[in-house]
Formats: C-alpha cells, sequence, structure tokens
C-alpha cells in the first residue's frame, strides 16, 4: 500500500514558566492511503499534540516542534512556512475537533463557513461554492440543506453542528482527515451515528484518517491499526486484531481492562493505578514502570526499544526481550479479549477481520 | 387627570399599532409574503420589540419628569434670589407670571400638561425664550461634537486593541496599554487644557476656544473627549480579542487555511466586538457629562454650557427641559444598541424580538 503521512522521530515540546513539556518524545508512524489509525492513550499522552503538529496549529509561541520529519507523500511539512502551512491546511489535511459546540464561529452563517475553504483553495465562485456548501450537507446527512446553509451554529443540535464541522473538513476532499476526539463531547446514540458517518464517508472518498480517542470502544469501531500512546511515546502499534487479541504492552493491557464491556460480570473493571509522569522532566527509564505492576528492574534504568512482534505489530516493553520472564496478561484482559471475539459486542473489529 | 389622558394616549397608540401589527399578521394577500420571508418576520418581530420598548421608555422618562421635577422644588433658592434688585412687588408679578405661586402639585400637573403636548415652557432667563427654542439652538454643536468624539474614539480605540491583541506581548501591545490606561485616568479637562496650551498657544495651529463653523474649531474639543471612549474600546478590544483568538472557532478558521488577516478580520472582529457594544451606552452618556466641562473650557455654545448656567440661575423650566433631553438621548441611546446587539450577534436577533 503506499503510504501517505510518515511521521518520523517527531518531537514536540512546550515552554513553559516551570522549564520545557517535552510532550511528544519521539513517535514514529505511518499512515497509508484509505486507511484508519487510531492514535489511543490517556489524557496528557500527547496524541492530541501529535496530530496538532502535523497541521502545525501548535498554541505559538510555547509550542514547537523540536525535531523530526513529516512527510507527507514524501515532502516535508515541517520545514514549511506559514504561508505555504496555511495553502496545506483545509486542502490536504484536515481536521475535526473534539467539541462542536465551541467549534464553529457563532457570528458566521453555516454555509459561509464551509464556503470559506472551498472559495480560498479551490477557487471556487461564491455561487459554486454555495452549491457544493448544500451538497455537502447533504453529504452529512443534515435534511433541508438549502436553507440550513442560512442559519447560524446556535439553530443546530450538537450532533448536528459535529455534521458541519466535519462536512467543513470534507469541504475540499483533503487527503488526510484528522478526528480529534470527534465523539468526546456528544451523547452515545449520536456518538454511534457520527462514527457511522465517518466510515461510510471514508468509504466514499477514500481518504485517510487519523482517528484520536481514549475510547477504546471507538477504537473497535473505526480502525484499521492502532497506536497507542503513552507519556509522549508509542508504546505499541499494530492492526486492530492485533491489538485487540494480542496484545503485549502492560499498558494496553490496563487500557483494555479499564474498558467496561456489557457482560462482565463477576470481573472488576481495573484501573491503573497513580497518575502519568511529570513530562517537564521524564524519568530515565520506561515511563510506565511506576504504575506497572510486571516492572522489570531494568525498565527503571533503560527505556525499552520497539520489539517486533509482527511485521505489522511492535511493543515497546522489555517483556518482549528474549531473556524476560513469560508473563501472561491478567486473567480478567484474557476474558475481555475473548468477550470482545466471542459476542461481537465490538462489531468493528469483527469487520475489520473479515476484510 | 393628566396621568389618565396620558395612560389613555399609551393605549390608544399601543392598540394602533396592534391594530396595524394584527392586520399585516391577518391579511391574506400577506400571508404567502409572510411564509417565505424570514425577512418579513424579523421585521415584524423587530417592530415589536421597538414598540414594547417605546412604551417602557415613556413610562421611564414620565417618572425622570417627576422625579426631577420634585427634587428640583426641595432645592433651596428660588429663581428670584438672584435678583435683588427688584421690589417685592415687581417679584409677585414675576412670581404669578410664571405660576410660581401655586401649590406645587398643581404646578406639577400643568408643567405634565404642558410636556405632553411638548412645551416645555418658558425660561426664567434669556429674555423668557421657550425652553424647547433654547435646546433647538444649541443642541446642534454639542451634538456634533459629541457624535465625532464617540466614533473618532471608538473607531481608534478598536484599531488600538486589535494591534495590542495581534502583537501580545510586544512592544506595540505595552505601548498601546499605556494609552489606554492614561486615557482612562487623566480626566478631560486636563487633556483639555494641555491640548489648548501645545496645538493652539504654543504651535498655533488651532484655534484655542470658540465655535465660528470651520472645521479647525473641531480638532481640539474632539481629541479632548474621545480620549476616554478610545481608551475604553482598546481594553475591551483587546481583552476581548485576545480570548476569541484563542478560541475553538478560531483553531477551526486556522485549520481551513484561513489567513492572519482573515482570521483577524473576518472571525474574530465581529465576535470580539460584542462585548464593546455595551459600554458604548455608558461611554456615550459620559461624553454627555464629559461635554458639561469640555464646552465650559473651549466656549462652545451647546446645551452642557446651558445646563450649567440654568442651575447656576435656578431656571426651573431650562433645568427640566435640559434633564428630560439628555434622559431621551439615554434611552434612546440604549434602544439603538439593544439594536445594534441583534445586528451583530445572531444568537440574540431571535430572542430579542419574542412575542
Amino acid at each position: 500500500m503506499d503510504k501517505l503521512l510518515d511521521v518520523k522521530d517527531l518531537k514536540v515540546s512546550f515552554n513553559t514558566f516551570s522549564g520545557e513539556v517535552q510532550a511528544v518524545r519521539g513517535v514514529s508512524f505511518d499512515v497509508n492511503k484509505g486507511e484508519t489509525l487510531a492514535i489511543v492513550g490517556e489524557s496528557g499522552s500527547g496524541k492530541s499534540v501529535t496530530t496538532k503538529a502535523l497541521m502545525q496549529l501548535l498554541p505559538k509561541p510555547q509550542g514547537f516542534i523540536k525535531d523530526g520529519q513529516i512527510l507527507l507523500e514524501g515532502e516535508d511539512i515541517v520545514q514549511k512556512s506559514e504561508k505555504e502551512m496555511q495553502k496545506l491546511r483545509g486542502q490536504d489535511i484536515s481536521m475535526i475537533f473534539q467539541d462542536p459546540m465551541t467549534s464553529l464561529n457563532p457570528t458566521m452563517k453555516v454555509g459561509t463557513q464551509i464556503m470559506e475553504p472551498l472559495i480560498k483553495h479551490q477557487k471556487m465562485s461564491r455561487a459554486k461554492a454555495k452549491e457544493r456548501a448544500i451538497e455537502l450537507l447533504e453529504l452529512v446527512g443534515i435534511p433541508d440543506a438549502s436553507t440550513r446553509i442560512t442559519q447560524y451554529p446556535h439553530q443546530f443540535s450538537g450532533g448536528m453542528r459535529q455534521r458541519v464541522v466535519i462536512a467543513i473538513a470534507l469541504a475540499c476532499d483533503p487527503k488526510l482527515l484528522i478526528a480529534d476526539e470527534p465523539t468526546t463531547a456528544l451523547d452515545v446514540t449520536i456518538q454511534a451515528q457520527i462514527l457511522e458517518l465517518m466510515k461510510d464517508i471514508q468509504r466514499k472518498t477514500e481518504s485517510s484518517i487519523i482517528f484520536i480517542t481514549h475510547d477504546l470502544g471507538v477504537v473497535a469501531n473505526v480502525a484499521d491499526r492502532v497506536a497507542v500512546m503513552y507519556a509522549g511515546k508509542i508504546v505499541e502499534i499494530g492492526t486492530a486484531d492485533e491489538i485487540f487479541y494480542n496484545p503485549k504492552h502492560p499498558y494496553t493491557w490496563g487500557l483494555l481492562g479499564s474498558m467496561p464491556t456489557l457482560d462482565n460480570d463477576g470481573y472488576d473493571l481495573i484501573a491503573i493505578p497513580g497518575s502519568p509522569p511529570d513530562m517537564t522532566d521524564p524519568p530515565k527509564g520506561d515511563a510506565f514502570a511506576p504504575r506497572n505492576e510486571y516492572a522489570l528492574k531494568i525498565d527503571e534504568e533503560l527505556e525499552p526499544p520497539l520489539f517486533k512482534v509482527s511485521d505489522t505489530h511492535y511493543a515497546a516493553t522489555w517483556l518482549l526481550h528474549e531473556d524476560a520472564p513469560k508473563i501472561e496478561p491478567p486473567e480478567s484482559v484474557k476474558r475481555r479479549m475473548q468477550g470482545i471475539a466471542n459476542t461481537g459486542t465490538a462489531p468493528g473489529v469483527a469487520k475489520d477481520g473479515e476484510k | 387627570m393628566i396621568w389618565e389622558e396620558s395612560i389613555w394616549t399609551i393605549k390608544l397608540a399601543y392598540t394602533l399599532f396592534s391594530i396595524i401589527g394584527e392586520f399585516f399578521v391577518n391579511n391574506e394577500l400577506s400571508v404567502n409574503f409572510r411564509k417565505e420571508s424570514t425577512l418579513y418576520q424579523e421585521v415584524l418581530q423587530m417592530g415589536r420589540f421597538i414598540l414594547k420598548r417605546v412604551v417602557y421608555m415613556v413610562i421611564t422618562l414620565f417618572i425622570i419628569a417627576s422625579i426631577t421635577f420634585f427634587l428640583m422644588k426641595i432645592l433651596p433658592g428660588s429663581p428670584l434670589s438672584a435678583e435683588n434688585k427688584l421690589s417685592e412687588e415687581q417679584q409677585e408679578i414675576v412670581l404669578e407670571k410664571y405660576g410660581l405661586n401655586d401649590p406645587v402639585p398643581i404646578q406639577y400637573v400643568n408643567y405634565l400638561a404642558g410636556l405632553v403636548q411638548g412645551d416645555l415652557g418658558l425660561s426664567f432667563h434669556f429674555d423668557s425664550t421657550p425652553v424647547t427654542d433654547i435646546l433647538a439652538n444649541r443642541v446642534g454643536p454639542s451634538a456634533i461634537l459629541g457624535a465625532e468624539s464617540l466614533i473618532v474614539g471608538v473607531i481608534l480605540g478598536v484599531l488600538l486593541g486589535l494591534i495590542a491583541a495581534i502583537f501580545h506581548n510586544g512592544v506595540l501591545d505595552f505601548t498601546s496599554t499605556i494609552i489606554a490606561v492614561l486615557g482612562t485616568s487623566i480626566p478631560s479637562f486636563v487633556f483639555a487644557g494641555l491640548l489648548q496650551y501645545v496645538f493652539a498657544v504654543q504651535l498655533g495651529w488651532f484655534p484655542v476656544a470658540l465655535w465660528k463653523g470651520g472645521l479647525e474649531y473641531h480638532v481640539l474639543p474632539v481629541i479632548a473627549l474621545m480620549i476616554f471612549p478610545m481608551a475604553i474600546s482598546a481594553r475591551f478590544t483587546r481583552t476581548e480579542m485576545l480570548e476569541v483568538l484563542g478560541s475553538d472557532y478560531i483553531t477551526t478558521a486556522r485549520a481551513k487555511g484561513v489567513t492572519q488577516a482573515g482570521i483577524v478580520f473576518k472571525h474574530g472582529l465581529r465576535n470580539a466586538l460584542i462585548p464593546l457594544i455595551t459600554v458604548i451606552g455608558p461611554m456615550a452618556v459620559s461624553l454627555i457629562t464629559g461635554t458639561l466641562v469640555i464646552e465650559q473650557i473651549f466656549a462652545i455654545p451647546g446645551i452642557g454650557e446651558q445646563f450649567v448656567n440654568s442651575v447656576m440661575v435656578n431656571d426651573y423650566p431650562t433645568i427640566m427641559g435640559t434633564t428630560l433631553f439628555y434622559s431621551v438621548l439615554f434611552v434612546v441611546i440604549i434602544l439603538i444598541i439593544d439594536l445594534l446587539y441583534g445586528i451583530i450577534d445572531p444568537r440574540i436577533r431571535l430572542s430579542g424580538g419574542e412575542k
């Protein structure tokens, strides 16, 4: 498959009063054409910052890309000027944000907001752009689109607004769509609709999607591949099946164990103890070691490299070293993995398996 | 009797307007137009809103008139206290002529009766000219000065605030903040004196005072008066703009590839100006009181100068007339501001004119 995006050893930092916060500490991943990559992790793991860096939308002047390459179709966009980035944003890469209640301009008509990138990037006339805006609203499932484009965001419900945000992101047929927790602020029924819509759109437009979330249920639904992030690093990356059925990293076990399922009677919902490390002074060894009940002595001294599990599956834990004791994931996580496999509570996974 | 009369007038006006309104609502010819035109709906709502507000305004003015009237009567001194040249008989004649011998309630009723007919009474000084004539002759310079300084001040202030927000924490930001702080803390009459000394006496660019029609007579008083609204609007624009620039929908706009200029002027400005409208009301009022002093300093024959003089000599009808004039101005300004809100902020437009 063709590589659309190739991120190599990306490092992002923030200058704050208490020193440099290393939000992303050397992240490498790639996204193929037409593929959905989910980036999973708890708050502060650096997943949002990674994608903000992809679009160079880091808050200025505190945030900056310290090192690394972001190759979009082979071209490094870290080196691009603000002017060149403006041409890229909305055209090649676009973004769907977390909170639809605040991500639309309250004093601008919805139609105008959708038409803006069309007029800017595709040099469309206003009339042409308006036509396209109506098409887009219909595509994202908003009825009566020709009236709706003359309305303001406050006349839309939360789910409808997120559809509008998606329509804006799709306006110029971007090659890469970044969805930063697009369903977090929505209620569960609307979440399902929005996810369905995004899958549907991907089938139609064949764009690549980077899907950021902390909700593994959502991941199972949409992702082809999954990257698990912790403390500014990718600790495990693999296909959705590999992550759900054969997780190798204790942090991934923790995430899976803390995921509620419908049939978990008798099994505790496991919380990962402790909290993420202070990123102004990241630990010398494995950042997850203090919270990891399977931590080895070496974890405190030396950071584990990414061990290869299969061609597509890598995990950064010393447990995979040939000298390490063989440790199986805890019982409850195994049950949960089986639960997903047997009952199909995560239908997306089953579907992906069929492909 | 008069009270009933005015209430009756209000009722009549309201009924008339309602009938006209009903006619538009129920007339078959207009049904189709009404169904199709949201503009029609908006105009109708706006009409109802204004009508309601006008009724409130009349009530407010009635209350102000009553309070001012009785307060004035409580004040020590009489219109004749400065005129010790008159004999007792002459004084008696004068008091009789102006109805000042009647019991206070009668005077009050008579005054209101005149007021309803648009008669503000005769001035005790200035050769017994009707107060309405005095106001009409003097409103020109005050209105021009006030309007000029408000417009120039707000525009300059918004620009200053914008520059400060865009170059946040830069040299320009500090400069504009210093100007704003000086502008709010130094009273306008100090500026007036300084301006007269530097630009009129020393440099001789502009006339020191007086009002003879030429534009050069406007410059110094307008500068003195506009400092305050400029400083206030600069401060507000800066704060609001910074907040707006940090908001989610600005990130959305940047993610669409909108240029910096587009971000500031198309997306930011309108949202940043909404709170500013709130302070323009009090600012306009402070300009009115500001003119009292500035008109004295620059010897401008405006209402302010007139007001001060009439208070000095207990010229009841003129005090009443001027107070009412200011009150009308004030309530009209507030109404205009409320309407402006609707124009700038679409969220208020619908709720503002509810039935």
